[in-house]
């Protein structure tokens, strides 16, 4: 292999990494104030691409694309309040499971509103063919975009948990509810909170990845399986972990097409999920210690 | 200030407490002692909301506090210092103190948080020290020094503590009681103190209750508790040190 088709390669295995990462920072955002896996993550990825895609008819690109982020992060606050909210004292097992099937609700309901149609929008600079030269490797500005939205969403993300109010009340939240509650931090308004913040994370990395990757009602569920991976590799709950993770899913599957048929890509994650799983189930970032002390 | 009339709570089909009743009038520190099991935490999580309560009445200020969520009775000025300290441990002491605070941000009245912080860290110049430390490295005594820092920023007006000189060194021990003591004196607070060592508690307190199996079964001035011979033989006798 040549070094510019090896660049190419980890080129094409970043910009899909980011998008896992994105996916994987949601699922933690979730987990770590509710300890659960939400598994309509993957929903929210396409909600975002979709509602983008139908807004960007009336609406300029970038307004279309805000406007996507904030009707996603309205759906995320309403899954909250119906169906999590107002129970009282729930098992995790029974709230992951309402996660299940709030994202066969969302996905059918997504099927009913948008039809089987795959969408798209379009390249934010240039066209699909354009390409950027960085020394002898060709990049679509989208993946500049891609990885340059995730980033600043990323480092956006990790400033309000560590230097606002709110942030830090999350975070206690996560880390010790019952302490939180006598702090007078309502922990529920967390939850909702959370489901909010990751409903919009994951529409902004929908919307930006659509014109590359295309999307369809039913796109969310292997993105959540994808992000799924990327998190349990990270360890769960770690969102720096998560895009070292993002990275390392990304970049192995764009090397498989070298040695794999493509057909075979799906089975890359599947297979190293099933991996972390059995040999450190705490993820390659995190200590068993640490994961010892988790719900399940 | 704060008058709880036989109040019942228990953990799912377990009944805990019985009929249990108590006051504490402003200003005054109170003790309930009483051994492993005997209902301590399980009475100061249903006072501070954490717990729901079967039956019974908690008026705090004359108000019925008994159906409200923990969040709330904060707010309203009770703050519960829990049992094994409970910190943010991934947080840094700095942290934890502010997160305290979040009542004064619901209040508006986060202005006085800058003050807040100074007053603790005069009262425990220990946490000003390892103001950026993760909670979680702190040594025990510190732990304790923080949960309690923590609860101040509330600014409540009655402070629960639950057991405060749990798994605490001998020396640490005795300072705690002493900070309790000028908690009182320089925060002008009302203290209910729950504890198993009877000697240290008593010491610290003007009155105290005896918790058994979930009923009070004695109460009185802490005097008359020390030198009454029931109490002496249970919870004093076996520990000359007061570290039960």
């Amino acid at each position: 292999m040549n070094p510019d088709l090896f660049f190419q390669y980890v080129v094409a295995g970043i910009t899909y990494g980011t998008i896992y990462a994105v996916v994987a920072i949601g699922f933690n955002i979730i987990y770590n104030a509710t300890g659960i896996i939400n598994f309509a993550q993957g929903e929210f990825v396409m909600l975002g691409g979709m509602t983008a895609v139908t807004l960007s008819r009336f609406l300029p690109l970038p307004v279309a694309i805000l406007g996507a982020v904030a009707v996603t992060t309205v759906i995320g606050a309403v899954i909250d309040i119906l169906f999590i909210r107002w129970l009282r004292g729930p098992s995790v097992l029974r709230m992951i499971i309402i996660t299940i099937g709030v994202s066969i609700l969302v996905r059918e309901a997504a099927l009913h509103v948008w039809g089987e149609s795959v969408r798209a929008l379009p390249y934010f600079t240039g066209t699909s063919v354009t390409s950027i030269k960085m020394g002898n490797v060709y990049i679509s500005p989208q993946v500049l975009w891609v990885v340059g939205v995730s980033a600043v969403a990323v480092v956006a993300l990790s400033a309000f948990f560590n230097y606002t109010m709110l942030g830090r009340q999350m975070r206690a939240c996560a880390a010790n509810r019952d302490a939180a509650r006598l702090c007078g931090i309502s922990a529920k308004n967390m939850v909702t909170l959370s489901f909010m913040l990751s409903a919009g994370i994951g529409a902004i990395g929908g919307a930006v990845v659509c014109p590359i990757t295309y999307v369809q009602y039913d796109s969310g569920t292997p993105l959540a399986i994808k992000g799924f991976t990327v998190a349990i590799l990270g360890g769960i709950g770690n969102s720096a972990a998560a895009v070292g993770a993002g990275m390392i899913l990304g970049i192995l599957e764009s090397f498989s097409i070298w040695v794999l048929p493509a057909a075979y890509k799906e089975v890359i994650s599947i297979s190293l999920l099933l991996l972390i799983l059995f040999i450190r189930p705490s993820g390659i970032f995190g200590s068993a210690e640490e994961a010892r002390l988790k719900e399940f | 200030m704060l008058r709880v009339k036989n109040l019942e709570a228990g953990y799912g089909p377990l009944k805990v407490l019985r009929k249990v009743s108590l006051h504490i009038g402003p200003g005054e520190i109170v003790t309930v002692i009483g051994a492993n099991g005997a209902g301590k935490t399980t009475l100061l999580k249903t006072l501070s909301g954490l717990l729901s309560a079967r039956g019974g009445e908690i008026l705090f200020e004359k108000k019925d506090i008994r159906r409200l969520p923990a969040e709330r009775i904060v707010f309203l000025g009770c703050s519960l210092v829990p049992e094994g300290r409970q910190l943010f441990a991934p947080l840094t002491v700095r942290e934890n103190l502010i997160l305290g605070a979040s009542v004064q941000y619901r209040r508006k009245r986060q202005g006085e948080v800058k003050e807040d912080l100074e007053r603790v860290f005069a009262l425990f110049p220990r946490l000003k020290e390892r103001e950026t430390q993760l909670a979680g490295t702190l040594s025990g005594g510190e732990q304790q020094m923080l949960a309690i820092g923590r609860a101040l920023l509330s600014r409540p007006r009655m402070l629960f503590l639950d057991e405060p000189s749990m798994g605490l060194a001998p020396r640490m021990v005795r300072e705690i009681f002493v900070h309790i003591a000028r908690l009182r004196k320089e925060f002008g607070l009302t203290i209910l103190l729950v504890e198993q060592n009877a000697r240290g508690a008593l010491g610290v307190a003007d009155r105290g209750y005896v918790l058994e199996t979930g009923r009070m079964v004695l109460q009185g001035p802490s005097e008359e508790l020390l030198s009454n011979q029931d109490v002496q033989r249970a919870y004093l006798g076996r520990s000359p040190e007061g570290d039960a």
